[in-house]
């Protein structure tokens, strides 16, 4: 499968996942919506150009707003990870080495360690431009404090969950393809 | 102006996020100022669309509540048919009288169409539901949308040609016009985005005699919601000292997490009732701007 068909397939995967599955279950609390589709933006293989990384978040980001009548709010949110992306992966992975050798980050191709580190700086980025977005309408500061960490948290939980329960099966990017 | 060319060219992938962040932000704000989103018309067909499909399996979970809530209402509607009541006495007999200026002249003033539910949330601030209606089937904005029991559900704020977008009574900017039905008091009911479950009815006076499990029915001062239908029972009752009103939490009838089939109710005299309070606006503006 080739790396274009594979991503929409993820994109299509995770906006169903987040719109009819975990936007729908009650939460256990107010605060606590858990977000994964976001990790369509952190799976995009490393050949993207950061140009194309921009359009790419910000369409993914409104697809979900228009599921969710939030035209914008998704879509800042997502655009500012797609930038940020590059600049994370070139401090976390090791110049030398083991850069290309793998086409996407994963667990796998950038260490455990550095990995969380790049899924937790994203993640925090995502909501907390996100909440803070909403929390402009009104509201307490301490709630969006509150409601930053504990939707940072469970997304987490539930993307390592997902790293672990699907392996992504990952080949070595080799001069011959 | 070679130099800002060049500047431009170094940090274009700068410029382009700065950009679509505008954009992105301007999406937002504009749509939380006038109810409007940019291209919603055509995305709400899509999603709209999608979720049809997805409703199509849903629906099978709530089967039974809705079944329930249908059969209830069907319940009240036969109660109040004719053959229920008799005359006690033969001698007596009840007719209609033919006289033309003492029939009281009845027209329509509020008309039901049935619709869908075909997505709906209930864990965000602001709650919308899409239903399988929209312009091509006559809905227009601000029409009161009633649950298959007859509880308050929403308003719509936006159509397009087959599905539209109803503003949910759990929707921090939403306020509907409530009465107690006991006293007939006019309130305002808001959500503060808390518990779906709950809502709160503002702007009862403390002279009021309120107790817990009174029935909150929409008020006949509102423009969008017929009078009498149910938005819930007083669950808690606080009072606010500052401004010498109740704080009433309310109970609603509705059940968010499992709507299906919804009414959704229009006001034909709506557009003049508006009219009429906006003229009404400008000219006291205008009264008062001529010195005295």
């Amino acid at each position: 499968m080739s790396d274009f068909l594979r991503n929409i397939l993820r994109l299509v995967v995770f906006i169903l996942l987040q719109v009819y599955v975990l936007n729908k279950i009650p939460h256990l609390h107010r605060f606590i919506t858990p977000y994964i589709y976001f990790l369509f933006i952190l799976w995009l293989p490393f050949s993207v150009s950061r140009m194309w990384l921009l359009v790419i978040g910000f369409f993914a980001g409104l697809i979900l707003d228009y599921f969710m009548m939030t035209p914008g709010l998704h879509a800042a949110a997502c655009l500012l990870i797609a930038y940020v992306r590059p600049f994370i992966i070139n401090i976390l992975t090791p110049k030398d080495a083991s850069e290309f050798n793998y086409r996407e980050p994963s667990p796998k191709a950038m260490q455990w360690t550095p990995y969380a580190v790049y899924v937790f700086i994203l993640t925090l980025l995502h909501h907390g431009y996100m909440i803070f977005l909403e929390w402009l309408d009104g509201g307490r500061f301490l709630d969006f404090l509150i409601q930053v960490v504990a939707t940072t948290g469970i997304s987490m939980l539930l993307i390592f969950t997902a790293e672990l329960l699907f392996p992504r099966k990952l080949k070595f990017r080799t001069n011959t393809a | 102006m070679r130099n800002i060319f060049l500047f431009i060219r170094r940090y274009r992938t700068f410029f382009t996020f700065l950009t679509l962040q505008v954009v992105a932000l301007w999406f937002l704000f504009s749509y939380n100022n006038f109810h409007r989103a940019k291209f919603l018309g055509i995305a709400n067909e899509m999603t709209g669309r999608i979720n049809t499909q997805y409703n199509k399996v849903e629906d099978y979970f709530t089967l039974k509540a809705e079944n329930q809530r249908l059969h209830r209402f069907n319940d009240s509607l036969l109660n109040l048919m004719p053959r229920n009541f008799m005359q006690r006495d033969t001698s007596m007999k009840m007719t209609q009288d033919s006289v033309s200026y003492d029939t009281p002249g009845n027209y329509r003033r509020y008309l039901s169409r049935p619709a869908t539910v075909v997505y709906n949330t209930i864990n965000a601030q602001k709650n919308y539901i899409q239903i399988n209606r929209g312009a091509s089937q006559g809905i227009k904005d601000n029409m009161a949308v009633v649950g298959s029991d007859g509880s308050a559900v929403g308003v719509v704020v936006n159509v397009s040609a087959n599905f539209s977008q109803v503003m949910s009574l759990l929707h921090v900017q939403n306020s509907v016009s409530a009465s107690l039905k006991k006293t007939g008091e006019f309130g305002t009911a808001e959500w503060d985005g808390k518990d779906p479950r709950y809502i709160t009815l503002k702007r009862i006076p403390k002279t009021e005699e309120v107790k817990k499990g009174d029935t909150v029915l929409t008020s006949p001062v509102s423009f969008n919601f017929p009078p009498g239908y149910m938005v819930g029972t007083v669950s808690d009752i606080k009072l606010d000292n500052t401004t010498g009103m109740y704080l009433l939490k309310i109970k609603t009838a509705a059940n968010f997490y499992n709507l299906q089939q919804v009414h959704v109710i229009e006001n034909i005299e709506y557009e003049e009732q508006r009219k009429l309070n906006a003229e009404t606006k400008k000219k006291i503006e205008q009264v008062k701007k001529i010195p005295r």
